[in-house]
């Protein structure tokens, strides 16, 4: 099984707190927080290693990952891409943007143009970028690809490469069980860190993956030095033949007004519920 | 002038409040631009639906009944055609509309402001407000594409009042799309809860990973939930260890709330959860820790152990 996924650097959504604006208001600067990768890409990196590993095996490759990152081509992209690769993926490929220039309907272009390409089984993305928080740019693939989405899948399984996948996907009003035919765009849930969330039809059905707390898996130091002779090919995206008109256009950027007023600190819940009653009238 | 058509969300046969709230963002937008509204009833049970939503101003109520469960793959097609008459198609950003309607902006052509917290226009310029790096920067973004595709955030824009009169009802053809052949829908499981609606309720309590078990969210929080009439809510880590099912999640994956009255218990306010609460009105913060990031959105702290301050601040509240 061969599988696509799409990982973006991000600056560093532990730290967005401290994201700054231009004094123009026309960019966001995140000047001295790390680019890392954006988690839920992470997250759909683990799940598309699980499906082409034998877990049993010592996580022995049985499929092939190609990573694709869009943005400059600095160190900086390129160290996210080495860090996926170190993770178990088998290539890269760096198509070279001003990320100023993207938005969702460019990307989902670029990734189908990536996609005709490498025609693999599966695209395997997050279901949104921690930075511009879309949601947008996994289900538009999907769409120009005439493809199925399955947007934040919490349980993959698939005995036939994808070429049908038993899904779970998460709603904010339960979960919905799916078959799908393959080739498929998936976005992830976090739950796709679970044990058991995803089966391969190699991995024996009753491994029981390490409890992943936050993220996908660490990279083994044996990983980190087969990175090192991993390709990373380099694409620009006047290779790729894609119309690279913007549909959107930010104006403004601002950073959202602090909560007003200092914390009370209440010395019990009689106290608590005194203040919340007669203070702040909410109950 | 812009004319509007909104996309309902039905769960089993009727339309979700998640609607209501798109209607009210359809209405700033059609006022604002000296254009009108419609809504489009989409699924099973979208003629009865139809009927409920006829009381709340728009011009008509298009009808397209589809049998079976919800895939975009079986609905974009007939929002896309139907879409193709208007200039701003909006859905709420639930996990339906941030399903359905990119694959219909990709259908014709649209840009796709998401997750929108306002509309403005200025002049009668369209342009929206979104928050974006989890809340902690908004952006103003205009969308440059001939037609507009919007959704908005629920916790933003208010549950539309009923305003009477009858909206004409029309029947529009279900259009189809080879690609839904290859998403068969076996089934969903919907939670059910007697609670009020996390999006939507007036107060949410929240527990976090120092609950320690599904057996005292059970013993602990629900009591205290039932007892403020609120909503329940969790962090990610407690969904995430199985506490309580993930569609209770608050925060940048799961919804975003703004309550009047959000009490987080045991929950130390990774930035990721302050971005989908930090919006209510008065935070309630109960911690053993009152140097835990909570602490900066907090408008009252109780420094205690939950065990001990839950159960009697439930006793408290049930004497008011």
């Amino acid at each position: 099984m061969k599988i696509l996924v799409s990982i973006k650097r991000v600056a560093d959504p532990d730290n967005a707190g401290k994201l700054k604006v231009s004094a123009d208001g026309k960019a966001v600067t995140s000047e001295g927080l790390e680019w890392k990768m954006n988690p839920f890409d992470d997250w759909s990196l683990e799940a598309a290693l699980r499906l082409t590993e034998n877990a049993a095996e010592k996580n022995a490759r049985v499929g092939e990952v190609v990573l694709v990152s869009i943005g400059p081509n600095d160190a900086d992209t390129q160290r996210i891409i080495r860090e996926g690769l170190a993770k178990g993926a088998e290539r890269g490929i760096l198509v070279e943007a001003d990320e100023a220039t993207l938005d969702a309907g460019i990307v989902s272009s670029i990734l189908k143009a990536i996609v005709d390409k490498e025609s693999p089984d599966l695209v395997v993305m997050g279901k949104q970028a921690a930075d511009g928080d879309s949601n947008v740019a996994g289900t538009e693939l999907a769409e120009k690809l005439a493809w199925p989405i399955i947007n934040s899948a919490m349980k993959i399984k698939t005995a036939d490469d994808g070429k049908t996948l038993d899904v779970q996907r998460e709603l904010d009003t339960g979960v919905a069980t799916l078959k799908v035919t393959g080739p498929a765009v998936v976005t992830t849930s976090d739950r796709i860190l679970h044990p058991e969330s995803v089966k391969n039809g190699v991995t024996p059905d009753d491994h029981q993956y390490a409890k992943l707390e936050v993220g996908g898996r660490y990279a083994s130091l044996k990983g980190i030095m087969q990175a090192k002779k991993k390709p990373i090919d380099q694409v620009s995206i006047g290779d790729l033949g894609v119309d690279t008109a913007k549909a959107l256009n930010y104006t403004k950027f601002e950073l959202p007004p602090a909560r007003s007023g200092e914390t009370t600190f209440v010395e019990d819940a009689a106290d608590l519920v005194d203040k919340l009653h007669n203070i702040a009238k909410v109950i | 002038m812009a004319n509007v058509l909104v996309v309902a969300e039905l769960l089993e046969g009727k339309a979700r409040k998640t609607t209501l709230c798109a209607v009210t963002a359809a209405k700033q937008i059609a006022e604002g631009t000296g254009g009108s509204f419609d809504i489009l009833s989409i699924g099973e049970g979208a003629g009865a639906a139809a009927d409920e939503l006829a009381g709340y101003g728009a011009g008509k109520v298009l009808k397209a009944e589809i049998a079976g469960g919800y895939t975009c793959e079986k609905y974009a097609a007939t929002v896309a055609e139907a879409g193709k008459g208007y200039d701003v198609l909006v859905a709420c950003a639930s996990a339906y509309g941030k399903d359905l309607l990119p694959r219909v902006a990709a259908k014709l052509d649209a840009g796709v402001a998401s997750d929108i917290s306002a509309v403005h226009t200025d002049g009668g310029k369209l342009s929206y407000t979104r928050p974006m790096y989890a809340g902690n920067v908004s952006g103003t973004v205009e969308i440059l594409t001939d037609k507009q595709v919007v959704t908005v955030r629920q916790s933003e824009f208010d549950v539309a009042e009923a305003s009477g009169g009858a909206s004409a009802a029309e029947d529009i053809a279900v259009q189809s799309d080879p690609v839904a052949d290859k998403v068969e829908f076996l089934g969903v499981e919907v939670v059910k809860s007697e609670r009020p609606d996390l999006g939507d309720a007036d107060v949410v309590v929240a527990g976090g990973r120092a609950l320690k078990s599904a057996e005292n969210f059970t013993s602990v929080i629900e009591p205290l939930v039932d007892a403020l009439g609120a909503a329940m809510g969790a962090s990610r880590a407690a969904c995430d260890a199985g506490y309580v099912s993930p569609e209770l999640q608050v925060g940048q994956t799961g919804k975003v709330v703004a309550p009047k009255l959000y009490i987080a218990i045991g929950i130390s306010g990774a930035i990721q959860h302050l971005a989908g609460m930090k919006g209510s009105k008065t935070i309630v913060a109960i911690n053993k820790d009152k140097e835990a990031p909570i602490a900066q959105v907090a408008d009252y702290f109780l420094v205690s152990d939950l065990f001990d301050a839950v159960p009697a601040l439930t006793d408290a509240v049930k004497k008011l």
